[in-house]
């Protein structure tokens, strides 16, 4: 073991697990959007709309998210869309979470008792605010868990984009290992950075929720 | 002004599957009257009730609500009425449920002003300006501040009461609202819609308070398996029909409350 490797590469490693934690953030967003976007339709009365949904969540759910990359990386540009490999991943990463997000949402949803719209009903609510002031402040706080969770796989997967050609952590250590042939050193920090960025996540997440439940 | 009653059903059925919950009910309410649903359970007393707001459809006759018709487009078979026509009836008409529905993450005071700014259009302020006037009406002024989770079932149901009186109402619907509390938190509550039927209100309350019924009904009606078998003043319903299914059922009342 030397330790000189370790701390040469380790900025280098943070720099780069930044570039993890930001593109998977933004891909949990973009993946609470689509995730609630899907939920609607999965809920909807109007059928085509509700088939799509289950399409969505069979399709993102039940092929691997190295294969989504690979799929969208090769495939946009074969038709003729160029994409940055950065706006590839992300996009990918919300794809694919928006399908569990949707399935959370789904499942919050069905644990919200249904009089809680039925009085907004009977007082005269349009629907729009129904879900937005009754409906959602209610799922989002039952599945908080979940999304925290979520959140963390999220985290993890980033790891593959890798293959389409982004500097995050798991590529720049695969750099690193190479050129200094100390790979355990250097996977050993990777590890290490990840642990402490999803025990942070845990720990935000543990916050919100002692929050949320306060109210 | 409109002179139509203020409900009226004429030959209201419905059926979920095979279940004749409703079977051809024929049932008028004039404006400050008062109406008490009585029955054994599963009778069809919260449906009845669920269809004056369309909360639950109706398959056949009509449900006109101060000469509206209620969920179907007029003259137009059984066409669903558009939602912006729904909801324009249902603002006029204020429900109040056995669960008091009370939404959780919003105190009192937000549960009573919520409705103020996304359906009657307030500013915020003078929502909360009147928000409180009205828990004030029910006395809970002091609570204002306080989430569904730490008030009492009789506190929720008054907030709950507070919320619907808020939007102004024509006819308030009561869905077994004592049904939930514990007995001695009961009274709180029929005092509160004691004064309201005083003001005049026009309501229908299902109910299994038969004190309530007793004093401060107009009518009485009493369901059994979908369709009204007794109707009319208190006294009548209460102790001169002969209807023999009415009868039984009063029994039950006397047997549990003779110690």
């Amino acid at each position: 073991m030397k330790l000189q490797v370790t701390l040469d590469a380790f900025p280098y490693l943070l720099e780069a697990a930044g570039t993890t934690l930001w593109i998977s953030l933004l891909g949990i967003a973009l993946g609470q959007v689509i995730g609630a976007a899907v939920c609607l339709c999965r809920v909807s009365p109007l059928r085509p709309l509700a088939r799509f949904g289950a399409v969505y969540v069979s399709f993102f759910r039940g092929v691997p998210l190295l294969v989504q990359l690979l799929l969208v990386y090769y495939f946009l540009p074969y038709v003729g869309i160029d994409v940055p490999p950065l706006v590839a991943a992300i996009g990918s990463l919300g794809l694919a979470s928006g399908a569990y997000v949707c399935e959370i949402f789904r499942g919050a949803l069905t644990a919200v008792p249904k009089g809680q719209a039925e009085a907004a009903q009977s007082l005269g609510f349009p629907p729009a605010a129904i879900w937005r002031r009754i409906l959602l402040p209610q799922m989002l706080r039952i599945s908080l868990p979940a999304l925290v969770n979520e959140l963390i796989l999220l985290l993890k997967a980033s790891s593959l984009i890798s293959v389409v050609g982004v500097t995050e952590l798991t590529r720049s250590s695969h750099t690193f290992a190479a050129s200094t042939y100390h790979p355990l050193e250097i996977y050993l920090t990777a590890a290490f950075i990840y642990l402490l960025m999803n025990l942070c996540l845990a720990a935000a997440g543990a916050m919100a929720e002692r929050r949320l439940a306060a109210g | 002004m409109n002179d139509a009653p203020m409900i009226e059903m004429r030959g209201v059925s419905k059926s979920f599957g095979t279940l004749r919950v409703l079977d051809g009910i024929d049932l008028t309410v004039d404006r400050s009257e008062v109406v008490c649903l009585i029955g054994p359970s599963g009778s069809g007393k919260s449906t009845l009730l669920r269809c004056i707001n369309f909360l639950e459809s109706y398959d056949t006759g009509e449900v006109r609500v101060e000469g509206r018709l209620v969920g179907y487009v007029e003259g137009n078979g059984r066409r669903r009425m558009p939602d912006r026509a729904l909801r324009e009836i249902r603002r006029g008409i204020g429900m109040v449920f056995q669960h008091f529905n009370l939404w959780p993450h919003m105190t009192a005071l937000g549960n009573v002003a919520e409705p103020l700014i996304r359906v009657r259009g307030l500013a915020a302020a003078e929502a909360g300006l009147r928000a409180r006037a009205m828990l004030g009406r029910v006395g809970l002024a002091d609570k204002e501040g306080e989430y569904p989770a730490r008030l009492s079932g009789g506190q929720q149901q008054r907030v709950a009461i507070a919320r619907s009186l808020a939007m102004e109402p024509r006819l308030m619907l009561f869905d077994e609202p004592t049904s939930a509390l514990d007995p001695e938190l009961v009274g709180e509550v029929l005092q509160v819609m004691r004064d309201l039927a005083t003001e005049g209100m026009t309501m229908m309350v299902v109910t299994h308070e038969m004190g309530f019924a007793a004093n401060v009904a107009d009518r009485i009606a009493f369901l059994d398996r979908g369709r009204i078998i007794a109707y009319g003043p208190p006294r009548h319903v209460l102790h001169e029909s002969t209807e023999p299914r009415l009868r039984q059922f009063l029994q039950t009342y006397h047997e549990r409350n003779n110690f």
